[in-house]
């Protein structure tokens, strides 16, 4: 599974002057399509925390982050920062998925879906890993269910390649599962 | 009409799309409402969407995520494979291949055989039509 948005952890500080000959380092994790734009990223979000530039300042290190567990299903909670039409605003969302890569993109297309927010207005506060009992939205809680179990309502007939899909048909296609 | 086939944990389903398309797969766990978490003998745990599966009769008795020895274990004794290779859904899958896998030599056997078994049918329409003349 190819995910758009991958995890990198960023290690960058300030470059060291006369004044400051060991200026901290910072550490961030974020999400982004590639390494370049982590790097760009992070300088943005440094900037806004600390007084360094990209040009005063150096990267140390960059490493994409991978799943551990990616055979595994997790309840992702996901806070951010988004930005609507009439101001910023707070969320927290939760996403049920193998990876928190997964989590982290059906968050961008569902705020792109539900809010119209495109992924540069999205900043990512925090996520973490919710174990069942402490999920809040009901979305999600009703997949906690040991003997779960649904029919597929209607079946939908697809021919198996691309390359066999024909634009007329001989016959109406048979939808009962 | 009653549904009779549900997802649930154990239920066998066959790909019918995409890079493991014709095999067999047990569904491990569902992640929501389109996707399921999937395992089969020869390939990794993973995600799988239900528009990519067709749900079986078969359903075999495993908790949630079973690991891979438990898997197959619970294969064995639910006798899958023998199950489906004698299912007419198995049957027809696995004529379908050898169809597709035959070489000219064997069409033109199953040529001789056919006009073969023509004959013999042929044979006995014309047997049955002289009593009823």
């Amino acid at each position: 599974m190819s995910y758009k948005f991958h995890q990198f952890q960023v290690v960058g500080r300030g470059l060291p002057t006369e004044t400051d000959e060991h200026p901290k380092i910072y550490r961030m994790k974020l999400w982004a399509t590639n390494e370049v734009r982590a790097k760009s990223k992070f300088w943005y979000f440094l900037r806004k925390l600390k007084k360094v530039k990209k040009s005063n300042g150096q990267m140390l290190a960059i490493n994409e982050i991978f799943e551990k567990n990616p055979t595994t299903i997790k309840n992702y909670g996901i806070w951010l920062r988004y930005q609507s039409r009439t101001g910023y605003h707070n969320m927290y969302k939760e996403y049920r998925d193998t990876t928190l890569n997964g989590g982290i993109e059906q968050m961008y297309t569902e705020m792109a879906s539900r809010h119209r927010v495109r992924h540069h207005c999205i900043q990512v506060i925090k996520t973490a890993t919710i174990p069942a009992k402490l999920c809040k939205r009901e979305s999600t809680k009703q997949f906690h269910n040991s003997k779960i179990k649904f029919p597929l309502v209607f079946k939908k007939v697809r021919p198996p390649t691309r390359k066999l899909k024909t634009t007329y048909k001989a016959s109406r296609p048979n939808l009962f599962v | 009409m009653p549904f009779k086939r549900y997802v649930e944990v154990g239920r066998v389903a066959l790909v019918n799309y995409g890079k493991d398309y014709g095999k067999l797969v047990v569904i491990v766990d569902v992640i929501d409402q389109n996707r399921a978490l999937v395992d089969a003998p020869d390939m990794v745990r993973g995600q799988i969407n239900f528009k990519r599966l067709t749900l079986t009769d078969i359903k075999i008795d495993i908790k949630r995520v079973p690991n891979k020895k438990t898997l197959i274990a619970a294969l064995e004794a639910g006798d899958v494979k023998n199950k489906w290779e004698n299912s007419s859904w198995g049957r027809k899958l696995i004529v379908q291949k050898k169809r597709a896998s035959l070489n000219d030599f064997d069409r033109f056997k199953i040529m001789l055989a056919k006009i073969k078994k023509a004959g013999v049918v042929r044979q006995e329409l014309a047997k049955l039509k002289k009593e009823a003349a």
